[in-house]
């Protein structure tokens, strides 16, 4: 499903160059369930928004189904991130003006979907995160955990392949942490590839696989 | 992206800040208002000198004394001892030579009070002969306009304004009526239909009489002008040129007379309206260009603003291009609907203002409706293009963690 082959991102910061990503091999299998730990400024978050084709890299090849998208310009990019990756924030990233409904609605607006074809998906998508009667609510009358469940309605719209989540928990409790996590898992079951970054031992515990990141670098790669 | 959705986006926005669309809107709207509003007056300014000539015949030409047309006869400039000779009656009358001239009509004007069966008012006269009817294009409701008047001879009849003789007669029958205008007497003959304005009087209000009556009557012999009627209209130039010559030589070789063609006193008053109405308009177009400049500012304030928003859609597939038409037509929609507020305002001001001064017509055009409203639109879009582009131009990475 995902290979990265001796991949490298570097930032140019002042005169320093700095190495968020140093030759990285990792693959990661259909239907799997991974993982990114490590401590802050490890490079993880570059690593998903490589994963998700949000930032390109500076050396190496990243191989999403087969396809190289190294030569991809930014369209095809755009495209791809429309219909086979989900991303999950941590700080939800809902537009604060429109009601849930409209936030899940989003993407396939982008993808140019029909009003029907839009209504029929949504009202799923709600009814799969438990969101049904919450639809017409805007953000600012949601809980946190009710907030990620939308914004976790809004990634899955499109069918994604690829789940990707940062820090999914971290701006919640750990009594709705645990819903999301529940949510999530459930959705890999159901065939969805999932990659979390994470700091919670808890989510990287119940992984098929962790991945741990040091200045860059892969030092741990353990099936559990 | 279908167009709908896109406009419902970009609506979404303008609703949730309110107190920014609201300033825009009237930013926008005041600048359209300003172009309805200017180019209103300019129009009516043109209409209200343009219409004195628009009720008057065609192939006229129209002789006055002195030679700098903007000098009359009679008022204080003869006092002052600058007077050019006068313009008689007898001009008027050798002009007849000319066999192209199909009608003369000296005028003579004057006020005088005027009574009947002890009801008196003070009236604006005007001396001529039957032509006036014609190259006035007046309409008589009854009766006859000067029945036997010609240049030199001046029975004493008169025919009267609606309102002269509503005010003077009331419920009497006028015509037959002896009318006493100032020392003189004359028999009524006509009521005038026509309403509107000659020479800037008042139709409604004036007595006509007999030319040489009014001579004698105001105790002056200088007309005010003579407007001589052509034939066709190939023969004015030359009508212009025999005028002159005839004219000056019956006053000792001096030319103090200044010949005019109706037609061409009326299209450079036409260009000149023309001229003022584009100068008001460009000048209320500069508040239209400074509210493009502020829906620019503002929008760019808003790309900053928005900056994980638009990092969001990014990572959930929007193209740049797509991100790039949001804003735009947020831009679009603003100015558009901006300048459709001002349209409104605009031309319900003027609305207001046209029964505040009755006595100026309004008349905004309908080039500066559409005019304003493209230019509104133009802005919008060419201010909106700098924001949208920038907005669209995000690093994602940048824009999802609110880094600049």
């Amino acid at each position: 499903m995902i290979q990265l082959k001796n991949l490298s991102r570097e930032f140019q910061v002042g005169n320093q160059v700095v190495h968020a990503l140093d030759n990285i091999d990792l693959e990661i299998a259909e239907k799997d369930y991974v993982s990114i730990m490590g401590v802050s400024g490890c490079g993880k978050t570059t690593l998903l928004n490589i994963l998700g084709l949000l930032d390109t890299p500076s050396s190496g090849d990243y191989i999403l189904s087969g396809i190289n998208t190294s030569q991809m310009n930014d369209d095809e990019m755009a495209k791809i991130r429309s219909t086979k990756i989900g991303f999950i924030f941590q700080s939800f990233h809902l537009i604060p003006r429109l009601t849930a409904a409209e936030n899940i609605e989003i993407p396939m607006i982008l993808a140019g979907m029909s009003k029907q074809v839009r209504s029929e998906k949504v009202k799923k998508a709600l009814s799969r995160v438990n969101l049904t009667d919450r639809s017409d609510h805007r953000p600012e009358q949601l809980s946190g955990g009710q907030r990620q469940r939308v914004a976790i309605a809004r990634s899955i719209v499109m069918e994604p392949k690829v789940l990707l989540a940062d820090e999914p928990t971290g701006n919640l409790d750990s009594s709705s942490g645990k819903e999301i996590v529940k949510l999530i898992e459930e959705l890999n079951a159901g065939g969805l590839t999932l990659v979390v970054v994470t700091h919670d031992k808890e989510i990287g515990k119940r992984s098929n696989r962790v991945v741990r990141l040091l200045d860059g670098k892969v030092i741990a790669n353990q099936e559990q | 992206m279908k167009f709908f959705d896109l406009l419902f986006l970009a609506f979404s926005t303008l609703i949730r800040y309110p107190l920014r669309t609201m300033m825009l809107l009237i930013a926008t709207s005041i600048g359209v208002m300003a172009v309805i509003l200017l180019t209103a007056v300019g129009e009516g300014a043109r209409d209200y000198i343009t219409s004195e000539f628009k009720d008057m015949g065609t192939n006229l030409i129209i002789v006055l004394p002195g030679k700098n047309e903007t000098r009359g006869g009679g008022g204080p400039a003869d006092l002052a001892g600058m007077a050019p000779r006068d313009l008689t009656v007898e001009d008027a009358i050798s002009l007849e030579q000319i066999e192209t001239i199909k009608n003369i009509a000296p005028i003579i004007i004057g006020e005088t009070p005027a009574s009947f069966a002890g009801f008196e008012r003070d009236v604006p006269v005007i001396g001529t002969t039957p032509s006036f009817l014609t190259v006035r294009r007046m309409e008589m409701r009854e009766g006859n306009f000067l029945p036997g008047v010609t240049l030199d001879r001046s029975p004493p009849v008169c025919a009267i304004g609606q309102e002269v003789e509503k005010e003077l007669f009331g419920n009497t029958r006028a015509i037959g009526q002896w009318l006493r205008v100032g020392d003189r007497r004359c028999r009524i003959t006509g009521i005038i239909e026509s309403e509107g304005r000659a020479i800037g009087i008042d139709l409604q209000k004036i007595v006509v009489m007999p030319v040489s009556l009014a001579t004698a009557l105001f105790n002056r012999p200088s007309l005010f002008r003579i407007i001589a009627e052509a034939e066709s209209r190939i023969y004015m130039d030359q009508i212009k040129k025999d005028i002159i010559r005839i004219i000056k030589k019956r006053h000792q070789g001096k030319e103090d007379i200044t010949v005019v063609r109706q037609d061409t006193v009326m299209s450079s008053f036409d260009n000149i309206f023309n001229v003022l109405t584009m100068a008001l308009a460009s000048i209320a177009s500069i508040s239209l260009f400074v509210a493009g400049i502020l829906i620019m500012n503002v929008m760019l304030v808003a790309v900053s603003q928005r900056q994980s928003e638009i990092g969001l859609l990014k990572a959930i597939g929007a193209k740049n291009r797509q991100i790039n038409k949001l804003f735009l037509t947020e831009a679009i929609l603003l100015s558009g609907s901006g300048a459709i507020l001002g349209l409104i305002l605009g031309h319900t001001i003027t609305q207001v203002l046209k029964v505040a001064f009755p006595t100026f017509n309004f008349l905004p055009p309908t080039w500066a409706s559409v005019v304003s409203l493209l230019v509104a639109l133009i802005c919008g879009a060419l201010f909106g293009l700098i924001p949208a582009r920038r907005a669209s131009k995000l690093d994602p990475v940048m824009a999802l963690t609110g880094e600049k």
